[in-house]
């Protein structure tokens, strides 16, 4: 159901770059795939894949070629339309790994709509299948876009359960959305919505200028949980579909996440904000990352290893009932964490 | 198995981390910020000095030094020492007493809060009643005296602090027999003072604040003689003998009263008014010290003519036909004189006079013609001009330290040639390992150097770059040219002079190269100065050349301050370091980078628009790179842009102080006690005193207070993107990895680094040929950052040594056989790269995962505690938070991480600087550095004995719970609270102002 790794070099006269249909017939051609309907992508100059079925963004892509283009061509009817849109590119191998090995990442059948591949996305929400009811992860894709960012936050207080009962914690929450901004335009946050984590650091504990920080610092990659203060629109649990293999369902639990999905967050975004270095004045380039080496093979490896971790220490699904079961309070269980023992028991190795 | 694997798990490095790390605070350096009251033992030889946040600091010996904090954190008003033992008793403004006492704890002396006790009144009674205004501890050392505001003198018992109720004085009693006439006019009022007969312990002598003064006899309990003083007294001191002593007036009088049993109720003997007849200021302290020759010292503070001289901090000496009157740069809080204290010896014999002003620290020799100052060992004012940048340098070799010192030796001729006269306790600790120096630059223009090797920060030697420029100020316009007939005859003493002249001049950068001597000073003007160490006078001309950072850039208007003008000609130079060369950055923008290459002969600097390289061998420009963004509009506008904030913070700062003002005076309920009244006025010190008392609940509902924050990603458009903060020089492989070359790295605000190749010619044709430069790499990082810290680690992952290390044999050479690594270090990550091919190893992302960002970073080495032949080179990093974290090398992991500065305590963290050896000084106060260690190996901390000569019997055994709550107050984390130094002394000019109007 793919091409594989088939490549093709071909060269278009820029200044006439004709029509679409032209040039799709054109791929078809060289491919030697006249009778399969394909999506066409190309990558911008930001690295991103971007689709071409019409004239006018053929037309962009080939302006922008520079001096080559790069395109990308999948069969249509197994097409990972998520493969699109912000920062797909320059997590190339990622991308790579989706279109050659789609069971890897096996995603939740797409119901289109619309023409989902002709827009670049600007936020989603994530992980609604391992989050309680109550709370919201979502993504805000900066990179790519000229829109701000464009919320504030505050310090502020929240009522939580503990084993103590009710008590009144400090918390931060969003103060105020800018007009025009990415956060207002996703319609995904809300002023006074209790900001709880952020690419998976717990902000509890953390003053407001750390949380600024933070947020600042993962902003070309923000994702944020949050408690809405709105909480109506909630994403009703028991639509989800079975597709879902009830992977990483352990994030939901407060105790293990921080660490576990930090180092999830840092591996999945790796190579998402290269540096680029420009060699005796000469072109700007990605800077690669080195091979990891002997010397290197310690810090390199935890990451890997912790990633690792997350996709197979899953807890049972008992524990998961458990939690679904809480309503749409949130609580903060004082579960023990199967996971978190056995690294304790675990056998340290040194490297 | 292998995915068990947890960061900070493997026992064997747990144990090293133990050998190599370790946090303490050792010792703070300077002098005490708001120092309230002095006290001084004859007996020990010690000094005492409580400040307003109450702290108490004894010092000895160079060396010799203790610190205490009562846990009120109130203002320590008085202390007095207990007559021939190693204990104290201090009287802070809430009424309280504590009792402090030396002890011996395994070989070193150690200082403990021992009792406190409060004065409690009859039920009912007014607080005033019981409100401590003197305290007399009794030879006896079994009681103290106590006078109040009520006029009544209670006596308690000490160490329990039981009041002996049936000893209390009363002011009824005292005033039995008093004339009728003289009673009626004034009543008792409090008691002002309390002194004990010289040569009979049984009398004491009460002073009333009207005027009255009493002698009482403790045996009879009665008064013997009455002195009917006409004006309000301010103190009294006995003569040695005790046949006389003489009291003080707020009239600016002092009168000698005769003792005799002939007559009970005698006459004044004299009554002076020193400097009448025109209305004088209160003398508010007074000794007579007898001597020889029979001439006698009468030596008393204040009493100057209140018009013309009524703003002066003075101190009179006045000896036959000799008159001086030291006039102080501060208010002085209190004096004392150290004279021969021997019970056998017949006169005083006054040798030094030590005055403790509100900012330094001043003794002056009284045997010496012309009463010179002593040059104190200790309690140096850093900021007799404020502090503005710091730089250390660890283990200097011995050649270099005796030339600083000899330079410095010719700068303090007019110090007096005196030991230093307080010389109580015994140093014990180990000599320092090796020599450091603290370099500190100052917002006069100034350098000053600092032994900082052990416990005592001593001033080697002071440099000024001032002489270079032409300013406003004639140096010739001294305040001290009075004529010899002048009168008073005033003398200024003491160094403390916070008024730049011109703040262009101040030092922002400095690098010392310990090897060659050559040494780079950089400054808020652009000013780029290189200075060789000279030990001869010299007069010479100063070779200028100008940097345009914005060369080819058009149409950008500088709107700061304009260069500094510089004298022409040959300039004369005081021995010790000399500059040769200026080299004037265009625009003239403060230089927020500097580094000095000493083997090469460069020097690089950096400011707001970009950054050049100076070959100082050849006097000759290699190349300047702009790092403007053409968007980046502020930084061309100069520090004017910067108004806007400066106004505001200092806006926010009052708003602070009132809010401050407003909880404070809630909490002492009732108001307008003592302690208030004697507050000094509104003005220079309220402000300090309201920083000081900013408690932490305020800070707490403040950061409550609903403000909110901007989330925006960096853009390149951001100001001060172009903004230079680092420059380093590295012999690595920038091209390919067959050939290594010289190259120089620098660091932006925008999270750019620039790597150019150098090309510096062989030495033996290092004048023919010029230094070439070429840009060989530039790396944007694409999170933005500024970068704060460039290290090239050689083919072992050792850092690369300092220039010259490795010929003078201290360090060994550079792996040039392995592949290199670049680390840059910005404010929110650490990365490590290949070198030459840049890719990216690792990285360490700070601020994404703690929400804290790089202050400060440096390169350390730590030895283990338990081999000698174990070191490793870790970062030890400062975040804005005010943590302390070690990241190892190469592979960036954190170690360990300690709590050492509040977060708030912005100026705290901004001053920080890192030793080589893992310790490192930050200002808890415009004038006082804390001394920290993250060593197990290098700590600097006093340890010191005081000898009781005679252990008394009353000595009680504490219990073990005080031991501990003492020794545990003894480390509780100071809180200060001060402005940010420059702002203080703007907040002091404008209120001054405001009060003169």
């Amino acid at each position: 159901y793919c091409f594989g790794a088939e490549f093709r070099r071909f060269s278009l006269e820029r200044s006439k770059p004709g029509k679409f249909e032209e040039f799709y017939g054109l791929l078809q051609h060289v491919h030697k795939i006249p009778n399969v309907d394909v999506l066409v992508g190309y990558t911008d100059i930001h690295g991103d894949l971007l689709p071409i079925n019409n004239d006018d963004n053929y037309h962009k892509a080939v302006s922008t070629a520079n001096p080559l283009l790069r395109i990308f061509i999948q069969r249509k009817e197994d097409a990972d339309y998520s493969a699109f849109g912000t920062d797909t590119m320059t997590r190339k191998k990622n991308v790579l790994s989706n279109v050659l090995r789609p069971d890897n990442h096996k995603k939740k059948p797409h119901i289109v709509i619309s023409m989902p591949q002709d827009f670049r996305p600007v936020s989603s929400i994530i992980d609604v299948d391992i989050l309680p009811e109550t709370h919201r992860r979502v993504r805000l894709y900066k990179y790519g876009t000229d829109k701000p960012l464009g919320f504030y936050i505050r310090d502020g207080s929240s009522v939580r359960v503990t084993p103590h009962g009710l008590e009144k914690v400090p918390g931060i929450f969003i103060s105020r959305l800018v007009p025009g901004g990415l956060a207002q335009s996703t319609g995904l946050l809300a002023v006074n919505d209790e900001v709880l984590e952020v690419n998976g650091i717990e902000v509890s504990g953390k003053s407001l200028d750390q949380v600024t920080d933070m947020m600042i610092a993962n902003s070309r990659n923000l994702i944020i949980t949050v408690r809405p203060a709105n909480q109506r629109n909630n994403v009703v649990r028991n639509s989800r579909t079975s597709g879902s293999s009830g992977q990483s369902t352990e994030s939901s639990l407060p105790s293990s996440t921080p660490n576990i999905l930090a180092n999830f967050l840092q591996g999945e975004e790796e190579s998402d904000e290269e540096d680029i270095v420009i060699e005796d004045s000469g072109e700007p380039q990605q800077i690669p990352k080195a091979a990891p080496t002997n010397e290197s093979i310690e810090s390199l490896t935890q990451i890997e290893l912790l990633h690792e971790s997350t996709q197979n220490g899953f807890l049972p699904s008992s524990e998961m009932n458990l939690n679904h079961s809480a309503g749409s309070i949130s609580m903060e269980y004082e579960v023990q964490d199967p996971d978190h023992k056995s690294l304790e028991d675990g056998t340290i190795i040194t490297l | 198995m292998r995915r068990f694997l947890r960061p900070g798990h493997d026992p064997v490095r747990e144990r090293l981390k133990r050998d190599l790390f370790q946090f303490n605070k050792t010792v703070e350096h300077g002098f005490p910020h708001q120092p309230s009251a002095l006290g001084y033992s004859p007996f020990l030889h010690l000094m005492a000095i409580g400040t307003r946040s109450g702290a108490i600091k004894l010092y000895g010996a160079p060396g010799v030094e203790f610190m205490g904090l009562h846990e009120e954190n109130n203002t320590v008003m008085q202390i007095h020492f207990i007559p021939d033992q190693c204990q104290l008793v201090t009287l802070l403004d809430d009424n309280s007493l504590h009792l402090w006492s030396l002890k011996q704890h395994s070989g070193a002396s150690e200082l403990r809060e021992e009792h406190r006790f409060t004065l409690k009144g009859p039920p009912g009674s007014p607080p005033s009643a019981t409100q401590i205004t003197a305290v007399l501890p009794h030879s006896s050392r079994e009681v103290l005296y106590l006078g109040t505001e009520s006029g009544n003198i209670f006596v308690v018992e000490i160490p329990s602090f039981r009041v002996l109720e049936d000893r209390t004085i009363t002011s009824e009693a005292a005033l039995q027999r008093v004339p009728e006439d003289y009673c009626n006019r004034r009543s008792c009022e409090l008691v002002e003072a309390l002194r004990e007969h010289p040569k009979n312990p049984d009398q004491i002598l009460i002073g009333y604040s009207r005027g009255l003064i009493v002698l009482w006899d403790l045996q009879n309990n009665k008064v013997t003689h009455h002195f009917l003083g006409s004006q309000q007294l301010e103190n009294l001191y006995w003569q040695r003998d005790g046949s006389k002593f003489i009291s003080c007036h707020y009239d600016g009088s002092y009168t000698q009263w005769p003792v005799s049993s002939d007559n009970r109720q005698p006459e004044p003997l004299e009554n002076v008014v020193p400097y009448g007849p025109f209305p004088c200021k209160a003398i508010s302290k007074i000794y007579w010290q007898t001597t020889k020759n029979g001439l006698p010292y009468i030596i008393f503070q204040g009493g100057m003519p209140r018009a013309s001289y009524g703003d002066r901090h003075s101190i009179s000496v006045v000896h036959g036909s000799q008159q001086t009157a030291f006039d102080f740069t501060s208010r002085v809080i209190d004096f004392f004189i150290i004279f021969s204290s021997e019970p056998t010896a017949g006169f005083d014999d006054p040798s030094a006079m030590v005055v403790l002003a509100e900012e330094e620290l001043v003794v002056i020799d009284l045997k010496s013609a012309g009463w010179p100052a002593v040059h104190p060992p200790y309690l140096a004012s850093l900021h007799c001009s404020a502090i503005t940048c710091s730089h250390h340098v660890s283990n200097i070799p011995l050649k270099l330290w005796e030339r600083i010192i000899s330079a410095g030796s010719k700068q303090n001729v007019h110090y007096s040639n005196m030991p230093w006269p307080i010389d109580g306790g015994t140093n014990i600790a180990p000599d320092p390992p090796q020599r450091d120096l603290l370099l500190t630059g100052h917002e006069d223009g100034t350098v000053r150097f600092w032994d900082a090797s052990g416990v005592c920060l001593h001033l080697l030697y002071k440099l000024s770059t001032v002489r270079v420029f032409l300013t406003d100020a004639d140096p010739n316009d001294n305040m001290n040219t009075l004529g010899e007939d002048e009168w008073p005859p005033l003398r200024k003493v003491g160094t403390f002079d916070p008024y730049s002249d011109d703040p262009r001049l101040g030092i922002q950068k400095i690098y010392l190269c310990k090897y060659s001597g050559y040494l780079a000073v950089a400054g808020t003007a652009g000013q780029v100065l290189v200075m060789e160490l000279n030990d001869e006078d010299a007069e010479h001309v100063v070779d200028h050349a100008e940097a345009d950072l914005l060369q080819d850039q058009e149409g950008y208007r500088w709107k700061g301050h304009e260069k500094l003008k510089t004298r022409d000609g040959p300039v004369r130079f005081e021995a010790g370091f000399q500059p040769f060369v200026l080299v004037q950055c265009q625009p003239p923008a403060v230089v927020t980078s500097l580094a000095l290459h000493s083997e090469w002969k460069l020097v690089a600097f950096g400011t707001s628009h970009g950054f050049g390289l100076f070959d100082h061998q050849q006097k000759r420009l290699v190349f300047v790179k702009c790092t403007l963004h053409p968007s980046d509009q502020l930084a061309l506008e100069g520090p004017l842009s910067r108004v806007k904030s400066l106004k505001k913070s200092l806006r926010q700062s009052f708003r602070r102080i009132r809010r401050s003002r407003v909880s404070s005076r809630k909490r002492r309920g009732g108001g307008g006690n003592a302690s208030e009244v004697r507050g000094p006025p509104f003005g220079i010190l309220s402000v300090q005193e309201a920083n000081a008392k900013f408690d932490p609940d305020a800070l707490q509902e403040m950061e409550l207070a609903p403000v909110q924050r901007k989330i925006e990603a960096r853009s390149a458009e951001d100001s001060f993107t172009g903004f230079v903060r680092t420059l380093y020089f590295a012999d690595t492989f920038l091209r390919d990895s067959s050939r290594h070359c010289p190259s120089l790295w620098a660091g932006t605000n925008g999270g750019t680094v620039y790597a150019f190749c150098l090309r510096v010619p062989p030495a033996e044709r290092r004048m023919d040929e010029p230094v070439r430069a070429e840009q060989a790499k530039e790396i944007q990082l694409m999170h933005r950052a500024p970068v704060v810290g460039i290290l090239v680690l050689d083919g072992r992952s050792t850092p690369l040594p300092e220039p010259l290390e490795v010929a003078h044999d201290l360090s060994k050479s550079p792996d040039m056989q392995g592949s290199h690594q670049l680390l840059v270090v910005s404010e929110e990550q650490f990365k490590v790269f290949t070198l030459p091919k840049v890719s990216s190893k690792l990285k360490l992302k700070l601020t994404a995962l703690e929400g804290c960002r790089v202050r400060k970073v440096t390169v350390a080495n730590f030895g283990s505690c338990k081999t000698d032949d174990y070191s490793e080179n870790d970062l030890a990093v400062l975040t804005n938070l005010g943590d302390i974290q070690i990241i190892s090398l190469p592979f960036l992991k954190l170690q360990i991480r300690y709590p050492c500065i509040r977060k708030e305590d912005v100026s705290g963290i901004a001053s920080c600087v890192f030793t080589k050896y893992g310790q490192g000084f930050y200002l808890i106060s415009p004038s006082e550095f804390e001394r920290f260690s993250l060593s197990t190996k290098w700590l600097v901390e006093p340890r010191c004995v005081v000898d009781i000569p005679e252990v008394s019997s009353n000595n009680h055994v504490h219990t073990r719970s005080g031991v501990e709550n003492a020794a545990r107050k003894s480390r509780a984390v100071k809180h200060w609270n001060w402005c940010p130094q420059a702002r203080v002394v703007k907040c002091k000019l404008w209120l001054a102002l405001l009060v003169s109007q």
